[in-house]
């Protein structure tokens, strides 16, 4: 039988605030335990919430940049359950009227042609701690340091067919986030975390079949591989006879596979209500509207702005928009560097395969957009050639000095100076007469040789140009 | 001189007839020979308070003339106060000591008054008779074989019996009117949202609110001069200007329109009680007001629809109690679940317990609508009753209680108890402001008038129960079992 | 509405509390008391009512993204039955 899968991923950013949802403690990243849980977060008994206006700026924004309807009245709720790493036995989070309501992310698919997704909605709450398994004489210790960090959860619909589709939303839903600078959105830190709803359907059938939520998948290509493998799962148990039970499973990267969780899922019934510590929050027009003044260029927006402006290619202005330090630091070689089509080039080809080399984030990396610039600002102006400006780009990676300093210790300079030229270009036609008389008898191709000749001799630095013309001028 | 009320130990105060450090000391002896009667307080703080008082009187010394400077109180323990346990009535919190104040408690501590200990309570505020305390129970001052009402019975007991000046308690169906009217005394709830509930240790959060128990409504006015105000610190806090209470105490009541709603003096009222509040009307007629029977036709739904909020909220707000940042912990827990379940089984108390089962239940899957949801519908008819009838009326009076103080032990089941606040509770879920205040002695019992405001009308009730106390002097009765000095 | 005993039980167990055998049965009777009382709600047809879930009909205020609690950790964790390396104790969490 032909199988098709559904998917809707339920994925949760961090908002990147300085204090948490409800409390002033601090939400920083790597401190000691229990240092930033203060008496809200630690559920200290009378201790009262007081919503961070910065965190409802932040959902807006993210409702805004998915065109979704924004909450005019978003009203907190509590779902109760008992856990160690959530302290006042209930989280705080948003059920009937979240602050985004329906929203749509359009994704590129393989086949290069577009698919909308949808999204049903995005919802404030708070983050739980964490539960440490090291052995404390058989016992779990508990840091509530992440306890209260603020969440927006981000549920799509089970518009995903196949786990390519699923990455594919992924990333652009961490593109617009990190356009919208509302979350780090950094996966392996938990700042971004993704659950994964699937399902399998015999094809052309439109009722869901039953659906498992995968927790704990901490890469994008973990979502792939786990996706991949519970798909597999669950046709291998259906095509045995049996059916597939509606749980929660934990994917195990070393292993490479999703394990159910104790089925403690079943028994759960989080008793949601309004929370009567906190009030509705209102949401007005011109609030809305101020914020949508402030909206970042988007991906899309930018990649149309960069194909008109600089006549790239639908692809290439695609690649440099993923992400938007990316496309910060193209346009920025491109003003340096005076030709955006090579600052797109070199943007996407050297800079890019230097970046997958070496594993690094487009902050990390040695040459800065100024550099890259002023590198291809050389080659316009025939300081050196092309293929020299590549060994200048690799000695670059290590020597933070000046790129014009770089050219001139190395001597790498271009050879322009005529008589120069002339001479090379002397010892070219006195050393192959054969290839000579070719020219002259029409076999055009031949000057790529001859210029070769020259370019080795002249290690590099001659300007091919300057030989080509010079080389016609002297055979014909 | 411990007999006096708050202004008058103000004015002898400043007049420099007592000091703080002295009128403390009176106190605190009388704490020592009467608590162990009246079990009103849970924890005395003997050292603290001499201290405190002696910094209000150097105060005082420098110019300080804040009108509750060196006034000794006492707080609900239901308020967290830094470095002295707050036990909530319960042993899950027998050994807590919160590291803040609650801001009531800040304000009285700015205020210059002197904290003299923390009174017993109702376990959690769950109570109308002070019986659930883990501490034991409280002890009626005018017959210490009847209860003081509750929950905040200690803080009533204290007031009455002269073991402090004034305290503060909490009221979230009745637990500031009932023990008030209990124990022949003023006691008042502000408007849900006038006074913080940050460091207040929540019951149901959506009808908990502080306010003052004490022995005249000018007393309650100085108390609310200090208590009511925003607070940043809590969401729910109105941010509404404060006005002076005092202000307006000596308004004439003439043209003042009073409701008595008929649903108040129905079955179940006792005849006594009842003569007692009809004589207190007839008190206000004379003083020019008018009197109207009205209708608050939902009233009898109120004590179903709170059974359903207030254990629906409070099933969440204990959830926090489970052994592992505070309180107590079940010894030599085999797992996790062994630790859930017999911390919280061992820490509280049967008639906590009660009211946690009840709210998960109303709160459970498919039983939400029913429950939950339908009791937010009932509560918001009874809103609109009140709402209808102050179109009509300023206030509304009535009984606080159906009848006076009854037997310790006498309600053993839970109904029935509930139903002891079925004039009281229908304020709370309206949010609005209620007072109760001493309207006769029946048979040597204190009895209580009910007195309902609108929304913030905090001054408009002051006003009409000091007038009536200008007039009446059941609110300077005190108990005759007591003997007035130590 | 009555109550039967497993429907208590599961109750419990979503309240976290313990109830002995011989619990059970006043628990049961108590609550099942309660319940009657509050189904008197149910005379009052509330259809067309809207729901309140709280007194103030007012909006949220919101507070400024600042950090203002500092590190109060050996403070908090002497309020702590079990505590060790600035962890709170548990018995083993098991996911």
């Amino acid at each position: 039988m032909e199988w098709e899968t559904v998917i809707g991923l339920e994925v949760h950013v961090q908002l990147s605030t300085k204090s948490k949802l409800f409390s002033g403690s601090s939400t920083k990243f790597g401190a000691e335990p229990n240092t930033q849980a203060n008496i809200y977060d630690l559920a200290l008994p009378g201790t009262l919430p007081v919503l961070n206006k910065e965190v409802v700026k932040k959902a807006v924004m993210f409702g805004l940049a998915i065109g979704a309807e924004i909450g005019k009245r978003s009203i907190f709720d509590r779902k109760n359950y008992f856990y160690p790493d959530l302290p006042k036995g209930y989280q705080t989070s948003q059920l009937d009227f979240p602050t985004v309501g329906k929203g749509t992310l359009t994704i590129m698919l393989e086949d290069g042609s577009e698919k909308v997704v949808g999204v049903t909605r995005a919802h404030i709450e708070e983050d739980a701690g964490k539960s440490l398994h090291e052995d404390f004489h058989g016992m779990s210790g508990i840091d509530l340091n992440r306890a209260g960090t603020p969440l927006l959860e981000i549920v799509s619909e089970p518009d995903l067919r196949n786990a390519k589709e699923a990455v594919a939303y992924l990333k652009k839903l961490h593109s617009i986030i990190r356009y919208l600078d509302i979350s780090d959105a950094i996966m392996a830190q938990g700042s971004m975390r993704c659950d994964a709803n699937v399902s399998i359907r015999p094809k052309g059938e439109s009722k869901f079949g039953t659906r498992t939520e995968i927790k704990n998948i901490n890469s994008f290509r973990f979502v792939e591989k786990a996706i991949n493998y519970e798909v597999q799962r669950q046709q291998d148990v259906i095509e045995d006879g049996g059916s597939v039970v509606q749980e929660t499973r934990l994917y195990d990267a070393d292993r490479d596979e999703t394990r159910s969780m104790r089925s403690k899922e079943v028994e759960n019934d989080y008793r949601y209500f309004p929370e009567p510590d906190l009030l509705p929050i209102e949401i007005d027009d011109s609030y809305i509207e101020a914020l949508r003044e402030q909206l970042p260029e988007l991906p899309e927006a930018k990649k149309e702005r960069f194909m008109s402006q600089y006549g790239l290619s639908d692809y290439d202005a695609g690649v440099l928009v993923v992400e938007r330090e990316m496309a910060d630091y193209f346009e920025a070689v491109a003003k340096t560097g005076g030709d955006a089509k090579m600052a797109a080039n070199w943007v996407s080809v050297e800079l890019q395969g230097l970046l997958n080399k070496e594993d690094w984030e487009i902050g990390e990396c040695p040459i800065q957009a100024d550099r890259l610039g002023t590198l291809i600002a050389r080659i316009k102006d025939n300081t050196i050639s092309g293929k020299i400006a590549k060994t200048v780009f690799e000695t670059m990676v290590e020597d933070p000095a000046g790129v014009d300093e770089i050219i001139e210790s190395k001597g790498l300079k271009q050879v322009t100076d005529t008589g120069a030229i002339e001479a090379l270009v002397d010892e070219v036609i006195a050393n192959n007469p054969d290839q000579v008389q070719q020219l002259r008898d029409g076999k055009e191709q031949v000057i790529g040789y001859l210029v070769g000749q020259a370019m080795k001799l002249s290690q590099g630095k001659a300007n091919p140009g300057q030989v080509n013309q010079l080389l016609r001028d002297k055979i014909k | 001189m411990i007999e006096k009320t708050v202004a008058e130990l103000s004015a002898a105060l400043a007049a420099g007839e007592i000091s703080s450090v002295e009128l403390t000391q009176a106190y605190l002896d009388r704490i020592a020979h009467y608590n162990k009667t009246l079990n009103a307080y849970i924890t005395v703080c003997n050292d603290s308070a001499l201290a405190q008082a002696k910094a209000a009187d150097a105060a005082r010394a420098k110019g300080d003339t804040s009108p509750l400077l060196g006034i000794p109180l006492a707080h609900k323990d239901i308020f967290c106060t830094t470095g002295v346990r707050t036990t909530c009535g319960s042993r899950m919190l027998n050994n807590f000591i919160a590291p803040y104040d609650a801001t009531v408690v800040e304000r009285f501590n700015a205020a210059g008054a002197v904290m003299l200990g923390k009174t017993n309570m109702d376990e959690f505020a769950m109570g109308s008779s002070n019986e659930t305390s883990y501490f034991g129970p409280v002890r009626n001052p005018w017959d210490t074989e009847k209860v003081p009402g509750g929950s905040s019975g200690g803080s009533a007991a204290a007031v009455a019996a002269d073991l402090c000046a004034m305290a503060t308690g909490t009221d979230t169906g009745g637990s500031i009117r009932q023990p008030a009217a209990f124990c022949g005394i003023t006691g008042f709830k502000p408007s849900y949202g006038r006074v913080s509930r940050w460091g207040m240790i929540a019951f149901a959060s959506s009808l908990d609110q502080a306010g003052p128990i004490c022995k005249s409504a000018e007393d309650a006015a100085l108390m609310m001069n200090v208590m009511a105000g925003l607070d940043e610190k809590d969401s729910t806090s109105i941010d509404l200007p404060v006005e002076d209470y005092t202000a307006t105490l000596n308004d004439s009541l003439e043209g003042l329109r009073i409701g008595i709603p008929r649903q108040h003096f129905a079955e179940g009222l006792s005849p006594e009680v009842e003569q007692s509040i009809r004589d207190g009307l007839a008190v206000f007629e004379k003083l020019g007001a008018t009197i109207k029977e009205i209708d608050l036709p939902n009233n009898h739904l109120s004590v179903s629809a709170y059974y359903v909020v207030a254990p629906a909220e409070a099933s969440a707000n204990l959830s926090r109690y489970d052994g592992v940042r505070y309180g107590y912990r079940c010894e030599d827990p085999v797992d996790l679940e062994d630790m859930y379940k017999r911390t919280r089984s061992e820490g509280f108390g049967a008639e906590v317990k009660r009211r946690i089962m009840v709210g998960t239940y109303a709160l459970s899957a498919g039983f939400y609508d029913a429950y939950y949801r339908k009791a937010q519908r009932i509560r918001r008819l009874i809103k609109n009753d009140f709402s209808s009838a102050f179109k009509e009326v300023d206030v509304i009076i009535g009984p606080t209680s159906p009848h006076t103080a009854f037997g310790l032990g006498a309600k053993s089941d839970p109904v029935a108890m509930y139903l002891e606040d079925i004039y009281t509770i229908a304020v709370n879920l309206a949010g609005l402001p209620g007072m109760s205040i001493p309207a006769g002695l029946p048979g040597g019992m204190p009895t209580g008038m009910h007195i309902v405001g609108n929304d913030f009308a905090e001054a408009k009730l002051l006003n009409v129960a000091h007038q009536f106390q200008l007039n009446t002097d059941w609110h300077t009765r005190r108990p005759a079992a007591l003997g007035k000095e130590a | 509405m009555a109550l039967d005993k497993s429907e208590v039980e599961k109750i419990a167990h979503l309240a976290r509390l313990q109830l002995s055998e011989d619990d059970v049965g006043e628990v049961t009777k108590r609550i099942t008391d309660i319940l009657a009382l509050i189904d008197q709600m149910q005379s009052v047809d509330t259809e067309n009512v809207d729901p309140l879930a709280h007194p103030l009909d007012v909006v949220q205020r919101l507070r400024e993204d600042e950090v203002t609690e500092h590190n109060q950790r050996d403070e908090l964790q002497k309020l702590a039955p079990l505590s060790e390396d600035g962890l709170f104790l548990v018995p083993k969490v098991i996911e």
